[in-house]
C-alpha cells in the first residue's frame, strides 16, 4: 500500500457530512469515513442475509438462488423472515449501502473541493433501484411488487412485468430509456475510440491534440461537440437513461394498468386526423 | 443560455404532459396469480373494474315453471329442440329468451306475425333453433371450458339480437401500397391496438392453423417458423388478453410460454376454449351462411362469428362467473325423453350412486344423455371413460398434430444425420411441433 509522494497533500482533514473526525482516515488507498463504515456494515449484513436465505432455500446453484419479496397479501406490512421478511431486510441493507456509498463519494469530493457531479450521477442509479423496490411497491400498496433477488428470478420478474402490459415496447418512457441507453453506448464508443486514436498513434507519429479531435468530427459530420461538451453529453445521456428507466417502470402499474399499445389511443383520439 | 433554459423547460413540460396524458391514478387493484415475486399478476384500474362489474350483471331468473302438464311437442307444432319440455317450462324459456335476445322486438323477431308460431319462414327462427342446440351442446359437452357455470343466450346477447362483439374476416383497410399486404401494421382494436396482424381469428378460430410457433430445442434446430408467424400467434393472444381483461401472465409464465408445467391451470381452460370456439364457428355459425341476410355478414360475405370477446366482454369469466344456467335446466344439455323431470331424477340417482369416490361434476357431465337412473358400477365406468377421453392437453395436442408432422416433416426425416444430436427441452414426449410453413394469410390472388 505504498503511497505516491504527492498523494499526501490531498489527504486533508474535514469535509465530512457526519461524525466530524470519527473515521476520518484512510486504510491503504481507501478513504474510510463514517459512510465507509456504514457501507461495509450494510453490504456485509446484506450479503450474509442473502447467504443465509440461500442456506434456507432449496438450492446452492448460484443461478437459481432466489430471495423473493412477500406475497401481495402482506401489503406494506412486515412479513415473516422466510416468507419475504428477508427480502425486506436485504432491501434496507442494499439502500443503506448504496446511499452510504454516494455520501462517501460526496465526502471525498468535499475534501478535494470538487463539484458533486459524481454522487449526483450515482444518485440516479440509486433512484432507479429505489423506484423498483420502494416507490413503485408503495404506490401499488404491497412490497410484493418489488423484484426478487436472484439471477434467474429477477429476469423472470422483468419478463412477467413486461407481459403484464401486453407489449412493453409501446411504453413511451421505456422507448426513451432504451434510446438513451443506446445513444449513451454510441457516444461512449465514439469518444473512447477518438481519444485512443489521438493518444495511441502509429510508431513515429506524434500524439495528437484536441485540434485533431475537433477537426475529425467537423470533417465527418460538420460539428464537434468539444472536449468538455462530450462529457456533458455523456453525463446527460447516462443520467437520462437511468431516469427514464425509473419513469417507465413507475408508470407501469401505478399509473397504467392496461396494455401499453392501448395507451397510444390518445393519439388516435385526437380529432383532426382521425 | 437563459433562452435555452426556457426552451428546455417548455420542452420538458410538453414531454411530461405527453407521458402522463391519459394515464391513471394509483393505486390499482392487483391480484397475485403465481409464486411471490414472480409477478404473474392481474392489474385492474378500480374505476374501470367497477364499471365492468356493473355492466356484467345477469338479469334475475324468471320464477321456475309450475311442475307437470303436457309436453310442448304434444301441444305445439314444429318444436324440434325443446319438444320434451312441458308447456310451462317451454313458455318460461321463450319468455327468458325474448328478454335476453330481442327485448324490444318481442316474439315477432323470430316468429312470423301473419302465420302460425310454428312457421319457419323467417331466418331468425331457424337461427335461434341452431343457437339453442349450440347452447345445449356447450353446456353438456364443453365443461372443460364453461364448467358448471355454463352459458345462456344472455352470456353473449345481453339484450341485443346480434351480440355486440362478433368478428368477420377482415380484408384490411385497402390502402394503396407497393408492398404485398401483410395483414398488420394498423392500430387494430382486435389485437389490443398493437400493430400485430389484425385478423388472427380466421386462421385460428375458423381454420385450425397451428397456434404454437416456439421451438422445442435449446438451439434452433429444424424449427422453420419465423417471427412473422409468431406475430399471428401474438395477435390472437392479444385478443384473448383484451377480451378477458387480463394479461399474458394469466395463462403463461413468460419465462417459458410453451411449458405446461409452469403455466397456471387457466391455460388449460383456454386451450379447450380455442377448440370450443373453433367448433362453434364451424359447426353452428358458418352453416347458417345461406339463410342469414347480408346485414349479418362482413365485407367478404362471411357471417358474424364467435371469438373470446363475444361471451367474455372484458371479464375473466363471462358475467364474472354468475352461474346463470343453473336456473335454466332446459339449456344444460339436449333434453332427454321424459323432459326435465327425468333428467333431474337421473342426476339425483347419479349423485347418490357416486357419492363415494367419483367427482359429482364429472358424473353430471355425463348425465344429460342418460334418461334412467344409472347403477353405481355403470356411473363409475362412465367416469373412467370420461377421464380416459380427456388426457392432458399437451399430449392430446401432440397426438393431434402428429399427422401434420408426418407429411410436413418428411424432407427432414429422410436425412436426420444432417443435424447434430438434438438437445431436447422439454423432453420430446412432452410436446412436438411440426415445422410446417404457415398457410395464412393466403396469397393476394386467392383472397
Amino acid at each position: 500500500m505504498a503511497m505516491l509522494s504527492f498523494e499526501k497533500k490531498y489527504r486533508v482533514r474535514g469535509g465530512t457530512l457526519l461524525g466530524g473526525d470519527l473515521f476520518d482516515f484512510w486504510v491503504g488507498p481507501f478513504y474510510v469515513g463514517f459512510f465507509g463504515v456504514s457501507t461495509i456494515f450494510f453490504a456485509t449484513l446484506g450479503t450474509l442475509l442473502i447467504i443465509w436465505g440461500a442456506a434456507m432455500g432449496p438450492t446452492w446453484n448460484p443461478w437459481e438462488i432466489n430471495i423473493a419479496p412477500p406475497d401481495l397479501s402482506y401489503g406494506l406490512g412486515m412479513a415473516p423472515l422466510l416468507e419475504g421478511g428477508l427480502w425486506q431486510f436485504i432491501t434496507i441493507c442494499a439502500i443503506g449501502a448504496f446511499v452510504s456509498w454516494a455520501l462517501r463519494q460526496a465526502e471525498i469530493a468535499r475534501k478535494l473541493g470538487m463539484g458533486l457531479h459524481v454522487p449526483i450521477a450515482f444518485g440516479f442509479a440509486i433512484l432507479a433501484y429505489v423506484t423498483l423496490v420502494v416507490i413503485r411497491p408503495v404506490l401499488l400498496g404491497a412490497w410484493g411488487h418489488g423484484f426478487p433477488y436472484g439471477i434467474f428470478s429477477h429476469l423472470d420478474w422483468v419478463s412477467n412485468v413486461g407481459y403484464q402490459y401486453l407489449h412493453f415496447h409501446y411504453n413511451p418512457a421505456h422507448m426513451l430509456a432504451i434510446t438513451f441507453f443506446f445513444t449513451n453506448a454510441l457516444a461512449l464508443a465514439l469518444h473512447g475510440s477518438l481519444i485512443l486514436s489521438m493518444t495511441n498513434p502509429q510508431k513515429g507519429e506524434a500524439v495528437k491534440t484536441g485540434e485533431h479531435e475537433n477537426t475529425f468530427f467537423r470533417d465527418l459530420v460538420g460539428y464537434s461537440i468539444g472536449a468538455l461538451g462530450i462529457h456533458r453529453l455523456g453525463l446527460f445521456l447516462a443520467i437520462n437513461a437511468a431516469f427514464w428507466s425509473a419513469v417507465c417502470i413507475v408508470l407501469s402499474g401505478p399509473f397504467w394498468t392496461r396494455g401499453w399499445p392501448e395507451w397510444w389511443n390518445w393519439w388516435l383520439e385526437l380529432p383532426f386526423w382521425s | 443560455m437563459k433562452f435555452l433554459n426556457r426552451k428546455t423547460a417548455v420542452l420538458a413540460a410538453l414531454g411530461a404532459s405527453a407521458i402522463l396524458a391519459g394515464c391513471e391514478a394509483p393505486p390499482p387493484e392487483t391480484i397475485q396469480n403465481g409464486y411471490r415475486g414472480l409477478q404473474m399478476q392481474t392489474n385492474y384500474n378500480p374505476r374501470l373494474l367497477q364499471a365492468s362489474l356493473e355492466a356484467n350483471v345477469p338479469p334475475d331468473a324468471i320464477p321456475a315453471a309450475a311442475e307437470g302438464g303436457p309436453l310442448a311437442k304434444d301441444v305445439y307444432k314444429n318444436v324440434q329442440v325443446l319438444g320434451n319440455l312441458t308447456v310451462n317450462e317451454f313458455n318460461r324459456l321463450m319468455v327468458a329468451l325474448t328478454n335476453w335476445v330481442a327485448p324490444e322486438q318481442g316474439c315477432y323477431y323470430c316468429h312470423v306475425s301473419d302465420g302460425g308460431f310454428e312457421e319457419d319462414g323467417i331466418y331468425t327462427k331457424v337461427t335461434s333453433r341452431r343457437m339453442l342446440q349450440m347452447t345445449q351442446d356447450t353446456n353438456a359437452n364443453w365443461k372443460d371450458h364453461v364448467a358448471d357455470t355454463g352459458i345462456t343466450c344472455y352470456t353473449c346477447h345481453r339484450g341485443n339480437p346480434v351480440p355486440e362483439y362478433v368478428w368477420v374476416t377482415d380484408p384490411g383497410p385497402g390502402q394503396p401500397t407497393a408492398l404485398a399486404p401483410t395483414g398488420q401494421n394498423i392500430a387494430a382494436a382486435s389485437v389490443a391496438y398493437s400493430s400485430l396482424p389484425y385478423d388472427p381469428f380466421t386462421p385460428y378460430l375458423l381454420q385450425d392453423n397451428d397456434i404454437r410457433v416456439i421451438g422445442d430445442t435449446v438451439l434452433p434446430q429444424g424449427n422453420r417458423r419465423s417471427i412473422k408467424q409468431a406475430e399471428w400467434t401474438y395477435g390472437l393472444m392479444m385478443h384473448m388478453s383484451d377480451a378477458l381483461g387480463v394479461n399474458c401472465t394469466y395463462c403463461h409464465n413468460s419465462r417459458s410460454f410453451y411449458s405446461w408445467d409452469q403455466s397456471p391451470p387457466q391455460r388449460t381452460t383456454a386451450w379447450y376454449a380455442i377448440r370450443h370456439v373453433r367448433e362453434l364457428n364451424n359447426d353452428y355459425v358458418v352453416p347458417l351462411t345461406e339463410i342469414l341476410p347480408d346485414s349479418r355478414k362482413g365485407p367478404l360475405g362471411d357471417v358474424y362469428k364467435v371469438y373470446c370477446a363475444t361471451c367474455h366482454q372484458g371479464a375473466y369469466k363471462p358475467l364474472y362467473g354468475a352461474p346463470m344456467v343453473k336456473d335454466y335446466p332446459s339449456l344444460q344439455g339436449p333434453i332427454p325423453e321424459g323432459g326435465l323431470a327425468a333428467k333431474k331424477a337421473a342426476e339425483e340417482a347419479a349423485a347418490a350412486a357416486s357419492e363415494g369416490d367419483a367427482p359429482p361434476a364429472q358424473a353430471k357431465a355425463e348425465m344429460p344423455d342418460v334418461a334412467e337412473p344409472t347403477p353405481a358400477a355403470e356411473a363409475a365406468a362412465t367416469d373412467e371413460q370420461a377421464k380416459a377421453e380427456q388426457p392432458a392437453p399437451a399430449s392430446e395436442a401432440a397426438a393431434e398434430e402428429e399427422p401434420a408432422e408426418a407429411t410436413a416433416d418428411a424432407p427432414i426425416e429422410q436425412q436426420p444425420q444432417q443435424y447434430p444430436p438434438r438437445l431436447q427441452y422439454p423432453p420430446p414426449s412432452m410436446m412436438r411441433y411440426p415445422p410446417a410453413p404457415l398457410q395464412y394469410p393466403p396469397a393476394p390472388q386467392t383472397r
